[in-house]
């Protein structure tokens, strides 16, 4: 006897899990907040449509109760809590009860079935999907010419103004990185952090973002612990590499020449051809650099066989757009931004209903690892990983220099290390749960700082667990 | 570093990656680069970054894989079945939920706390014969490693491959320590397995095997234990003396009799303790006579009929302190009555109808005691009952439930009362609770309602649902009952949500009552309501059923049992 189902039954795809509901909680903090909310008690009123909308009354603390909205499709949140986080604890709690629901044979409190919204609800959902409808319409006047640009003049006047400050930059960081070989890194190690902060501001104000990011990280690497010299010179030759290809930018190729730009702050165009595919998602992960945030979705298309980086950004204390659900399949089209060895990709507006999980993408060994990043480091240098798909490998705790762990092929030759910066993640410890010493398939990146696994299928099942 | 555990691919370049770095390392001033990379003739310093450029994308893109390190072994099969999809889900909100802070007193809101449903489902789970998720292990042994009471269910349902996980990760030792650590075991057959590891194995492990081979086969674990009894230290004879307690039986006699003259002193009074739960035993008949010689009855006695007359023992012999009885009293207690109780306690109280003209149990309690020794006799019968688990006579000490706490006999102490209760059989406990709290309220209820079987029996439920909702009519806070509110959240019958349904309204504000009261009960109740739905839902989700059953019959105490692992949890 359980809740009319309609989602499942009808056009719309499934309901989402309970994994992939929490995935989308901006903290932990949220996410059990969340989880308080999905169970019982305060809801009324709730219900779903089969267009992929859920919406209900959340009973707080107050008089009266919060409005709160969801659109899967989006996924797009609205909630009349003063929460600043997003989503707030009280969609993710809806979405909970509503995941809950779909295979629960029990109805625990409230019904989320399917019915027409209401009025509160529907005010928004409505002004979201002419909101959709007017931004199609635009992106059509786009395309029909690029009448639509202002002032082409103007334009061209400030990217040449900027392009002019970012080659000041590029040579005052020569000079820099110069000085620093002429003194010898052993001085480096003494003259602290102060230094590269101070060339890092120099960078932000010659409004090249990418180098200043380059030079924080060149600051933080000779308090990283041993072998620091090799890394900093690995670096700081990168860079210079970096800059000298900004300032001979006009003798490179186009796709490099766009891929520099790219690698120096400037904004990269997606101007590529549109990619309609069933994408993957293969996972989402936020990283913040105490300012913004920025969220890395990896999908994988079914038909294409592409990979993909969806790349959001958040302010502090805002959850980055959008939100996918991992180990789901999403119908979209993806625009891929240009440049030499890139992945980065828009997602459109258009995204379907989520469907059931696929199978893994197909993927290869730990060689095929190592030489896709070999071979992808021939289109952008600057590569640090390389995202692969690793097919019957084993987790193994490295029994020699204590701590580590590998992902060895199955039989027992080769191995990836795994990076240090995942060893410390509890996804090491699920992917080791999830492998019970047995060959699994792992997404992760792959690099020169070794293996940073993402997602896991264990053998013979299509779910896929992350690990991020 | 990983640099060098991704092995440098072949380099074509003559100048090696390490001058590039001595250079670098010194400056292009102190040392200046090798000849072949100043050959492009640019500045020092940028011939060599271009040199270093190079190096390192050769290096990158010629990364090999490492050699892999040794296998490790594959976790044990686990041939339980799998858990259904929604209890699975529900698993991992538990899971989520769990280092919330837990709310106790106060306001809690009206959303359950899902930390507190843990242990139940866990239970549940492991009672159903559940294989627990792998993506799952590492949230559940980290919620083991926090709450010492969560972890026999957590390490049960974990299995084998909770074990074999809980081996790569130094927080999870605890997994190891535990006397589950039973996969280890030998079978108890083996004999010569058994005795290896009983002669070479840790502390945690020899436990582990007496207990396994002590609930197969009494006498050969008493025989295993005494070939090396001398030599064990003073702290591990009581922790082995300890494991006697299951099985016990007159057979472990002449051991426990032996272990009297122990060299440390609580191995002795263990053994005692263990002796006089024996009421055949030599040590019981022995404590018999010296009670007996000091608890009488006068027929003729006073204005009230036959009157219990006391005359407590005048000193500890040696004799008696061998029998485990304490010379020297807690302060603040005389020792002549410090030494009376010691020897009732110990003493059968199978004895005291004949010594007592002939009384039964029940009209001994309530014969008058001379001289203000009624206290210590009682306390003294209550002990007794306790630990000989004489249903009859704790009921005779605990009185009738309507009977004022103050006015029955000996069981003054709300723990002696629920420890008496322990012995009675479930159905009664539960009934005996649930008039003592139509009788007397909830105020004193909550350590007794700890003993009665979950979920609680229909009468029981509704005794602490009407007592709430009388409380809440007198108008104070639901938080004066947080602790029984919370019980009755966990162990409340889910079949009584229905009718609790009508409390979950806001009431009127009574004349005299505190203010907001009523909203913060309604609050309380909701809360209570959304729990029971919500632990029916993970019960017919467990049972993997279409839609709500009846709840199961199983009775497990409402607190966990003790832990089997008593280390602290280490954070």
């Amino acid at each position: 006897m359980g809740p009319p189902n309609v989602l499942d039954m009808d056009n719309a795809g499934v309901r989402w899990t309970t994994e992939q509901v929490l995935a989308l909680a901006p903290d932990d903090a949220s996410r059990k907040a969340g989880a308080r909310l999905s169970a019982a008690g305060p809801w009324s009123d709730a219900g779903s449509s089969g267009e992929g909308a859920v919406w209900g009354l959340c009973k707080g603390s107050g008089k009266k109760p919060y409005q709160t909205v969801i659109d899967t499709k989006g996924p797009a949140y609205r909630c009349s809590c003063p929460s600043r986080k997003f989503p707030c604890k009280h969609a993710l709690g809806l979405l909970l009860l509503w995941a809950g629901e779909g295979t629960s044979a029990v109805r625990t409190v409230v019904d989320v079935g399917d019915g027409p919204a209401p009025d509160w609800a529907e005010e928004w959902l409505g002004g979201r999907r002419k909101r959709s409808g007017e931004q199609e319409e635009r992106a059509k006047a786009e395309a029909g010419g690029a009448a639509g640009q202002a002032d082409p003049e103007g334009a061209r006047r400030r990217a040449e103004r900027r392009a002019a400050r970012i080659t000041g930059g590029a040579q005052e960081l020569e000079q820099r990185l110069t000085d620093l070989l002429r003194g010898g890194l052993a001085a480096a190690e003494q003259s602290g952090y102060g230094l590269w902060e101070e060339t890092a501001a120099r960078m932000v104000d010659a409004q090249a973002p990418g180098l200043a990011g380059r030079v924080r990280e060149l600051g933080a690497i000779p308090g990283s612990g041993a072998g620091w010299p090799v890394r900093l010179l690995e670096e700081s030759a990168l860079l210079h590499l970096l800059d000298q290809g900004w300032l001979g930018i006009d003798r490179l190729p186009a796709p490099l020449a766009t891929t520099v730009r790219t690698r120096v702050g400037l904004p990269s165009p997606a101007d590529g051809p549109p990619v309609k595919d069933h994408w993957l998602v293969l996972a989402q992960y936020d990283t913040s650099d105490g300012k913004i945030t920025t969220r890395r979705i990896w999908l994988y298309g079914r038909e294409s066989g592409r990979t993909a980086l969806v790349l959001g950004f958040g302010a502090a204390g805002r959850s980055p757009q959008p939100a996918l659900p991992v180990g789901l399949v999403i119908e979209a089209e993806l625009t891929p931004h240009a440049g030499a060895g890139q992945l980065r990709a828009d997602l459109g507006a258009e995204v379907d209903v989520p469907e059931p999980t696929g199978t893994p993408p197909p993927g290869g060994t730990t060689t095929a690892a190592v030489e896709a990043y070999g071979s992808a480091l021939r289109e952008d240098p600057w590569l640090d990983s390389w995202p692969v798909t690793l097919t019957g490998v084993i987790p193994v705790p490295d029994g020699g220099d204590g701590g580590g762990w590998q992902l060895a092929d199955a039989d027992g030759k080769s191995a990836l290390p795994i990076a240090p910066a995942a060893l410390s993640r509890p996804g090491l410890w699920k992917l080791v749960a999830l492998s019970g010493g047995g060959p699994v398939t792992v997404f992760g990146e792959c690099g020169h700082r070794g293996f940073t696994p993402l997602a896991v299928w264990s053998a013979g099942s299509s779910e896929t667990v992350q690990l991020t | 570093m990983t640099g060098t555990t991704l092995p440098v691919g072949a380099s074509a370049a003559t100048t090696s990656w390490e001058e590039l770095v001595t250079s670098a390392l010194l400056g292009t001033d102190r040392r200046t680069p090798p000849a072949d990379v100043m050959a492009s003739g640019q500045d020092a310093p940028v011939a060599l970054l271009d040199a270093a450029a190079l190096h390192t994308l050769r290096r990158r893109a010629g990364l090999l894989p490492a050699r892999a390190a040794a296998l490790p072994e594959p976790a044990p099969e686990d041939h339980r079945r799998e858990l259904p999809e929604p209890a699975r889900r529900r698993l991992s909100q538990l899971l989520a939920d769990r280092s919330a802070p837990a709310g106790t007193g106060g306001r809690r809101g009206t959303t359950p706390d899902l930390t507190e449903l843990l242990p139940q489902w866990l239970t549940a789970a492991n009672d159903h014969g559940y294989r627990a998720p792998a993506a799952s292990l590492p949230a559940l042994l980290d919620a083991a490693r926090g709450r010492n009471d969560l972890r026999p269910h957590a390490l049960a349902f974990a299995g084998p491959r909770g074990l074999w996980l809980a081996r790569f990760n130094p927080d999870w030792k605890f997994a190891l320590r535990g006397a589950s650590g039973g996969a280890v075991l030998p079978g108890v057959q083996d004999s010569d397995a058994v005795r290896q590891l009983w002669e070479q194995g840790l502390f945690a492990e020899r436990v582990a095997l007496l207990a396994a081979v002590r609930a197969r086969d009494a006498n050969a674990a008493r025989a295993l234990l005494g070939t090396t009894w001398p030599t064990e230290r003073a702290e591990d004879r009581l922790m082995f003396l300890d494991s006697l307690r299951a099985g016990l039986s007159d057979l472990d006699e002449p051991f426990l009799e032996e272990a009297l003259s122990d060299r440390s002193r609580n191995v002795r009074a263990t053994a005692a303790e263990l002796l006089s739960a024996l009421p055949n035993s030599a040590l019981a008949a022995r404590m018999a006579a010296r009670a007996a010689t000091c608890v009488s009855l006068d027929r003729a006695g006073g204005p009230t009929g036959p009157t219990v007359i006391v005359e407590a023992p005048h000193e500890c012999d040696a004799d008696m302190q061998r029998d485990g009885v304490s010379p020297t009293p807690p302060s603040g207690r005389g020792e002549r009555s410090w030494w009376l109780g010691q020897l009732v306690e110990a003493s059968p109280l199978s004895i005291w109808p004949e010594r007592l003209g002939g009384h039964t149990p029940e009209e001994i309690v309530t014969l008058p005691v001379l001289d203000d020794w009624t206290d210590e006799l009682h306390a003294a019968w209550c002990r007794a009952a306790v630990r000989q688990r004489d249903a009859r006579w704790a009921r005779a000490l605990l009185g009738p439930p309507a009977v004022s706490p103050a006015a029955g006999p000996g069981a003054s102490s709300l723990a002696e009362r629920a420890k008496l209760l322990g012995t009675l059989p479930v159905a009664e406990r539960a009934s005996w609770v649930a008039e003592f709290i139509a009788a007397h309220g909830l105020s004193e209820a909550f350590q007794l309602l700890g003993v009665c079987a979950v979920p609680w029996s229909g009468p029981l439920g509704r005794a602490v649902v009407d007592a709430l909702d009388i409380a809440r009519d007198g108008g104070s806070y639901p938080w004066s009952f947080s602790g029984v509110m919370g019980l009755a959240e966990r162990c409340l019958d889910p079949a009584e949500a229905p009718h609790l349904e009508i409390l979950t309204a806001t009431p009127d504000e009574a004349e005299g009552a505190s203010p907001g009261a009523g909203g913060y009960w309604s609050e309380a109740f909701q809360r209570l309501v959304s729990t029971l739905r919500l632990r029916a839902a993970m019960m017919s989700e467990l049972a993997g059923a279409p839609g709500p059953q009846a709840p199961d019959e199983r009775s497990s105490p409402a607190q966990a049992p003790a832990p089997v692992d008593t280390t602290p949890a280490e954070d």
